[in-house]
């Protein structure tokens, strides 16, 4: 057996990291040794998928023809660009050849999303209706953000989405963007394809859990299909809708603002226009977008996090403005007290070793919910200090680490049916929040 | 079933002047295998997808049957988009696999069952319908997923480069096997790929388009034996036509001191915008090597020669003496080469000058100003 011939596998990567090259790339990846696999579970594929430890991080490697992969790297490369959720692209890989000389197939490298859940690790036999809500509401919010920078998927499936818990909703990812299209604009059509596509594909793969008995088949799984097409349409509706009045009302054009930035956007740019006799305003959302909140606490803090979990933030700054009497204050003041003062001290005092449980945002959300169900309980205002504590002596430990979804062993995934789930339990239910659930 | 009909169908991208697709009139008939080629940018996938309603039409109609399809949804539509999605659900058996967008629709158990199992006869997987797709092949599993759009029973299906994704050898696989399952189902079926064999392998019906507009459509021998101008002439055969542009003296086509006959009737079909000049297009195969000295007869200087066993093919370029200005000649080799078929017991050398003449009556003439076939 001959050496295998280096010199003709070709990386192109956004980031050349040189441990990239100690990757077994003359073997075909179902047969890859499990020393440089990470055990974390796939979704379903219609190509190989391994996940492999890369320079102290993960990477998703998925095997696929090689012009497939080059447009699905320059695809991904666009979305984020656009500020999309989506896995971040790091490279194609071709010219691979076995020791034996034989061309291998090209392979696309994306780096894996930290505290990313797959669907098959949330959807699990304790499911609770409003974790479903959730995710499809999250998936939802994808979807519209894709169609609105005119992005077709044409497979949108919870196989091709990673959830990521933002505050007590989910945001999705976008993970796999082969069969999609960027436009200028999307037609009606493929945009009502995508949502139908999405609707046959969740109904499929919820049947296949109950297939494989890791969901209850009491679950009905055509209603929770249509779901997406009902939160997909309200929030459509609510970013692009024409909406008319009379020119005494003009104080619904700050109200239609107000009410998109609740659902998480921005309007970039808004479309007024009143008709000859001047009586009636008509106005139309024609930029928005998504992060509203995500994008005010980057501003106030630096912190770069999801839109619910940011919406949540926000809030707790707000409170420790009024809490603090500094309302006529620079609010840029006021949050970088908060960030020193509050946040950052919350956060660190969660021991090392717990912190692969959550994100630091994640944690701090969780705090502000175990604090005010200490302050219930204890019928007082519990300072975040004892809070912590409490939290982490409590609550964290029973968590699993989100931080890569571990479980199942290496050897398990060398099958391509992943009889092995692992599961999250189910999160603790909020109810003191009224945040709106189409956001993600 | 049902008949497929665009009818002047245009789409134009906003910012954009000229269509993607222009005036479309394509009539697709009753199980026919209609596919759609032409090179990259030339309006295809795009008339695919406005048939899907995916686009938007804005000009013209689509028919399915006699139903004006225009303005109605994706997924009203009754039509199947295969190979889309084929990833297979793992806990799922293959009939369900097959099934489960019937179940979605609500249609009835016993129902679903015999459509699956007729399905799972024309794709031989009857004896497989209760496993899990784990125990199937890397072939059988695409047929599970081409289950699928069959057990819907739609009116029409659609194929988008559905091979495009294959190494070779399981491209010619499974494009036999399309075909073929094609012919079985008689499901009318419209086809989009850039490659020429696939489609003259496949379609009972060729449309060729390029830059948005309709070239030619008919079977595949019409597009081979009379192209209707000199882009069809090029795209369709492989390896590709010789193609010439010759003037025109005393009646007959000349290069330096050869020369080609030109029927007369030819001869008067041409025009002002012809220049004096006529285009004559003519195959690898429709060669035949002649002694030199032959009348009409080409000199052509060997440069290389392919050896493929059953055929071998000269690419040469023309001699000096045929090499005059006015004189331009491309093939599937490039500029100013041409292609020959010869026997491939008796091989020219290279550097040899070989002597060829068109075979009579398989020579394709066309105006040299518009690139159109001239009758004769």
């Amino acid at each position: 057996m001959s050496t295998p011939t280096p010199h003709r596998l070709q990386i192109t990567a956004a980031f050349a990291d040189p441990a990239l090259l100690d990757l077994p790339w003359h073997v075909p990846l179902e047969q890859w040794p499990q020393e440089v696999l990470a055990a974390l579970p796939r979704g379903i594929s219609r190509h190989i998928v391994r996940f492999a430890k890369l320079s102290g991080g993960v990477v998703a490697i998925k095997e696929i023809g090689e012009s497939v992969a080059y447009r699905e790297y320059e695809l991904l490369r666009q979305l984020r660009k656009l500020d999309v959720p989506s896995v971040e692209p790091l490279g194609v890989i071709t010219g691979r050849l076995s020791p034996e000389g034989e061309p291998l197939e090209a392979c696309l490298l994306t780096r894996h999303l930290q505290f990313s859940l797959p669907y098959r690790a949330l959807f699990s036999q304790s499911l609770q209706a409003d974790t479903t809500t959730r995710l499809i509401d999250a998936l939802a919010v994808l979807l519209v953000r894709l169609h609105l920078v005119g992005f077709y998927w044409g497979d949108v499936s919870l196989s091709n989405t990673l959830f990521r818990r933002d505050a007590e909703t989910f945001a999705a990812f976008l993970v796999d963007a082969e069969t999609g299209d960027l436009h200028e604009r999307l037609s009606d059509g493929q945009r009502s394809y995508d949502l139908e596509v999405a609707r046959v594909n969740i109904i499929g793969e919820l049947m296949d859990l109950q297939a494989g008995h890791y969901l209850s088949e009491d679950v009905d799984a055509v209603e929770i299909g249509g779901a997406i097409v009902v939160r997909y349409l309200e929030l459509w509706r609510a970013l692009t809708e024409r909406e008319s009045f009379d020119y005494g009302e003009r104080w619904r054009v700050q109200a239609r603002i107000d009410r998109l930035n609740d659902l998480g956007f921005d309007v970039g740019e808004l479309d007024i226009t009143t008709d000859i006799g001047g009586t009636t305003v008509r106005i139309q959302p024609k930029v928005v977008d998504a992060g509203h909140h995500a994008r005010r606490l980057m501003r106030l803090t630096g912190l770069d996090v999801t839109e619910g979990q940011a919406r949540r933030l926000l809030n707790d700054l707000d409170e420790y403005r009024a809490a603090t009497d500094r309302q006529m204050e620079d609010e840029a003041f006021v949050a970088h007290d908060w960030l020193t003062e509050v946040f950052e001290p919350a956060v660190r005092k969660v021991p090392r070793e717990l912190r692969r449980k959550l994100e630091p945002a994640q944690i701090f959300h969780e705090l502000l919910d175990h604090r005010w169900f200490l302050s219930q309980q204890q019928n007082r205002d519990v300072p975040m200090g004892e809070t912590v504590k409490s939290y982490v002596r409590t609550v964290l430990p029973d968590r699993p680490d989100e931080q890569a979804i571990l479980g199942i062993r290496p050897e398990d995934l060398r099958d391509t049916d992943t009889d092995t789930l692992p599961t999250v339990p189910r999160e603790r239910v909020e109810d003191d929040l009224d945040g709106d659930m189409l956001i993600g | 079933m049902a008949t497929v009909t665009f009818d002047q169908a245009t789409r134009l991208y906003p910012g954009s002047e000229r269509p993607a697709v222009d005036a479309l009139n394509l009539h697709v008939g009753d199980g026919e295998f209609l596919v759609l080629v032409g090179p990259s940018g030339c309006g295809k996938s795009t008339s695919l997808r406005m048939l899907a309603g995916l686009e938007d039409v804005n000009a013209g109609r689509i028919l399915i049957g006699d139903r004006d399809v225009t303005d109605v949804q994706p997924k009203d539509r009754d039509i199947a988009m295969v190979f889309q999605n084929y990833a297979l659900y793992p806990h799922m058996t293959v009939a369900d696999n097959m099934g489960f967008a019937l179940k979605i629709a609500g249609t009835p158990k016993a129902e679903i069952r015999t459509r699956v199992e007729e399905a799972a006869k024309i794709l031989d997987l009857t004896q497989y319908l209760d496993r899990k797709p784990k125990a199937l092949s890397g072939g059988q599993r695409q047929r599970v997923a081409m289950g699928r759009a069959i057990v819907r029973q739609p009116q029409v299906f659609l194929m988008d480069e559905p091979l495009s994704n294959l190494d070779a050898k399981l491209r010619v696989q499974t494009r036999t096997q399309i075909a073929s399952l094609q012919r079985r189902l008689g499901v009318t079926t419209v086809y989009v790929t850039h490659d020429q064999t696939e489609a003259l392998t496949m379609g009972d019906r060729i449309a060729v388009l390029k830059d948005g507009l309709l070239q030619q459509v008919g079977t595949p021998r019409d597009m081979y034996d009379t192209p209707a101008n000199v882009f069809v002439a090029g795209f369709i055969g492989s390896p590709a036509m010789n193609i010439g542009t010759f003037p025109v003296q005393n009646g007959v086509a000349t290069l330096g001191n050869a020369s080609i006959n030109v029927p007369r009737d030819a001869i008067s079909a041409l025009g002002n915008e012809d220049g004096g000049k006529i285009t004559i297009g003519f195959r690898p195969e429709s060669l035949d090597v002649v002694p030199a000295g032959s009348p009409d007869s080409i000199p052509v200087v060997v440069n290389i020669v392919e050896e493929l066993g059953s055929d071998a093919f000269v690419y040469g370029s023309l001699a000096r003496g045929a090499v005059t200005s006015g004189v331009h000649v491309q093939s599937g080799a490039g500029d100013e080469q041409v292609i020959v078929r010869v026997d491939p017991r008796q091989v020219p050398g290279k550097g040899e000058t070989i002597n060829v003449r068109i075979r009579a009556g398989e020579s394709h003439l066309f105006h040299a100003g518009s690139g159109e076939r001239i009758a004769v």
